[in-house]
């Protein structure tokens, strides 16, 4: 047994770690063992990969590469390995993940058992847009290859399954061209929701990646920094270096506090203003800058954190967002960590996908007393406007806004591993 | 000198050598041998290593390591091949202390921890001597600098070859073959998993594989991965043994 947590770091309770390392004996370690979850990177925020007590399958050690078809792109791996793995491993081959969250740290297995979304997604869909094929051991010792075109009902439970229907073991990757690791970017500053939505309608078309840092403490009538890019021909007059920091020990009380909420914003958004306009940069610092700073979750101290994900459509969407964000003003919190952005019009390919067409608010919030009844009220918000919160991200949403936010769970049950339980399935499913 | 690194690994499915393997890989085309004891194991780690390297060659040699007809075979085979530039003995087994009270266990952790390996080094310097060019690596142990009760079995296997390993660079000093002593602390790959369920810190496998590949490249006598056990195990050493055995380390 030993303590783990995941990424908001609420709790750090005993679990019985259970290293899965060869891909053709996963089935021998599920059996007889149960119930258990599988554990990644540990990136998701809440209790999705957390099995308190009992026992969790690391697939960390499932890291091989297997197969890689230059002509077509395809590659094939094992659950475990690290996107980042694949990104600096390809781009200088001249291929890429079409899709990555804001974190390339998530193994696979993960990434589709949460059918992530990246800032490209009115480009290029969800990460479960590019999979070709996956294989999944179920805890009875089955073995079910699917993909779109082959058993696509359990493809269609497994992608966004949130690891419920069995243990994601390998999968195909559909990569594609990319002319290489830069990115045309621009900084464009906002004021207001209109200048936001005005500015995602104007760029869908030509730029690839789209997302929005906000202010979240200037309230309803929010500031902040519209962020896109598009791969560039075009590299920097100088090479990038990875400048890899950590933070080395989790402070005593949370550094983004109510007392420095304010001036933290106000640097950020001062600091970045003064970049404003077009640059070439790496993608690596631009897309996740997170990355470069090695647990950077340790930042909000030794309570943890929750993340409060939402997507409401289109109709309703600026509305809600408004007043979430007016809700959050007046409740004084919030952190540096707020994310605005608009999702394509596709439809994900999961049961059970968070993706749907609207604007998505995501934001950091310090585990302190008061924060789970503003969760509330932003929740009354969110099912008001039809929309829904992210599993990956969550922690403590109630069973029956899971319930209506994914009208398509009773067809997802039927799919389940009764060997496979989270906290999460417990929290959200009942068992 | 060849362009092309040629690198033999034995004992390539430990998870440091593998990651060595990949960072090498990374640096530009390279031709690794795999020897390994464990066939399934050592083709899938191959395949991965297949995919990151496209222009490399991987070839996977099959071995019994406490078998001195092997260990005289596979020096021979892979030398024969062209000039081997690095060697890295990676294998071992971190045995329980309890079980070694059991002396047949003892036996096998004391020979496939020093025995091999130090026969291994042998087997190369021959041939290495003989091409007055290639580099030992030996992964030895922070447990091999003093004898604790918590591993005393390891800890005298990797012990032998930081003595092993001193004795063929005094012998190598001058020449074109150099010798590199590696010592990791505890780290985190499967054979730790049980330091790992103690909740004890592990540093990660890729930061002690850049450590060990860095040190290879510079051919250092003793490299301790990461840097900082230098200083632990300096401070361990010289403990007087009146503290040192009241100490539950």
């Amino acid at each position: 047994m030993r303590p783990v947590s995941s990424w908001g770091r609420l709790s750090a309770t005993p679990h019985d770690v259970v290293e899965l390392a060869d891909r053709d004996a996963v089935a021998m370690a599920l059996a007889g063992r149960t119930p258990g979850i599988a554990l990644g990177a540990g990136r998701s925020y809440g209790d999705e990969c957390l099995n308190p007590g009992g026992i969790l399958w690391s697939t960390r050690g499932l890291d091989r590469l297997i197969a890689f078809d230059e002509a077509r792109g395809i590659l094939r791996c094992e659950a475990g390995v690290v996107l980042r793995d694949i990104q600096r491993l390809m781009i200088p081959r001249g291929w890429s993940l079409p899709v990555v969250p804001g974190t390339q740290i998530a193994t696979v297995g993960g990434a589709i058992a949460n059918d992530v979304h990246g800032k490209n997604h009115h480009a290029a869909g969800t990460f479960g847009d590019h999979v070709p094929a996956l294989r999944l051991v179920r805890t009875d010792g089955e073995t079910i290859e699917c993909g779109p075109g082959l058993r696509p009902d359990w493809f269609a439970a497994t992608v966004g399954g949130l690891g419920l229907t069995g243990l994601i073991v390998e999968a195909e990757l559909q990569l594609r061209r990319t002319p290489g690791p830069w990115l045309e970017a621009e900084t464009l500053p906002f004021a207001g929701l209109d200048a936001f939505f005005r500015l995602s309608e104007e760029s869908a078309t030509d730029w690839e990646h789209t997302v929005s840092w906000i202010d979240c403490t200037s309230g309803a009538n929010v500031r902040g920094l519209f962020l896109r890019a598009r791969p560039s021909e075009r590299g920097a007059a100088r090479p990038w270096r990875e400048r890899q920091r950590v933070i080395p020990f989790t402070p005593p009380v949370s550094l983004v506090n109510r007392l420095t909420l304010r001036a933290l914003n106000t640097a950020y958004y001062e600091l970045n203003r003064r970049r404003a306009g077009p640059r070439i940069v790496h993608y690596e610092p631009f897309l996740y800058p997170l990355d470069a700073i090695g647990d950077w979750n340790r930042l909000y101290g030794p309570g943890g954190f929750y993340q409060y994900q939402c997507v409401v459509p289109p109709g309703p969407g600026p509305q809600a967002v408004r007043d979430m964000l007016a809700a959050i003003a007046e409740a004084r919190e919030g952190s540096i960590l707020a994310v605005l952005k608009t999702f394509g019009d596709r439809q994900p390919p999961g049961l059970l996908s968070f993706v749907q067409p609207g604007v998505t608010l995501a934001l950091d919030f310090q585990n302190r007393p008061g924060v789970l009844r503003l969760f509330e009220r932003l929740d009354a918000i969110v099912r008001a406007a039809g929309g829904r919160l992210y599993p990956a991200k969550d922690a403590r949403m109630p069973r029956e806004m899971f319930e209506t936010g994914y009208p398509r769970l009773p067809e997802f049950l039927p799919y389940r591993d009764p060997g496979m339980s989270s906290a999460m399935s417990r929290r959200l499913m009942g068992s | 000198m060849n362009a092309r690194t040629r690198i033999v690994v034995i004992g390539a499915t430990s998870g440091i050598a593998e990651q060595c393997c990949r960072l090498w890989l990374q640096r530009g085309p390279a031709d690794l041998v795999l020897v390994a004891r464990d066939a399934a194991k050592a083709e899938r780690i191959a395949t991965d290593l297949r995919v990151r390297g496209p222009g490399s060659t991987v070839e996977v040699m099959i071995a019994n390591f406490v078998d001195t007809a092997d260990i005289g075979r596979v020096a021979d085979a892979t030398t024969a091949a062209g000039p081997v530039d690095i060697v890295l003995i990676a294998h071992g087994v971190l045995t329980k202390q309890e079980l070694c009270a059991d002396i047949a266990a003892c036996r096998e952790s004391l020979e496939v921890n020093a025995v091999s390996p130090a026969l291994f080094a042998e087997a190369y310097a021959g041939h290495f001597a003989k091409a007055n060019h290639g580099t030992i690596a030996i992964i030895g142990s922070v447990a091999g600098d003093r004898g604790r009760r918590a591993n005393y079995t390891y800890g005298a296997a990797k012990g032998l070859l930081a003595r092993y390993a001193e004795g063929l660079e005094h012998r190598f000093a001058g020449s074109g073959v150099a010798v590199v002593l590696l010592k990791p602390g505890p780290t985190d790959t499967p054979m730790a998993a049980d330091h790992k369920a103690h909740g004890r810190r592990l540093a990660s496998v890729e930061d002690v594989a850049r450590t060990i590949v860095r040190g290879i490249d510079a051919r250092k006598a003793v490299v301790y991965a990461p840097p900082l056990w230098q200083l632990i195990m300096l401070i361990v050493r010289h403990l007087p043994r009146f503290v040192f055995n009241r100490l539950s380390i």
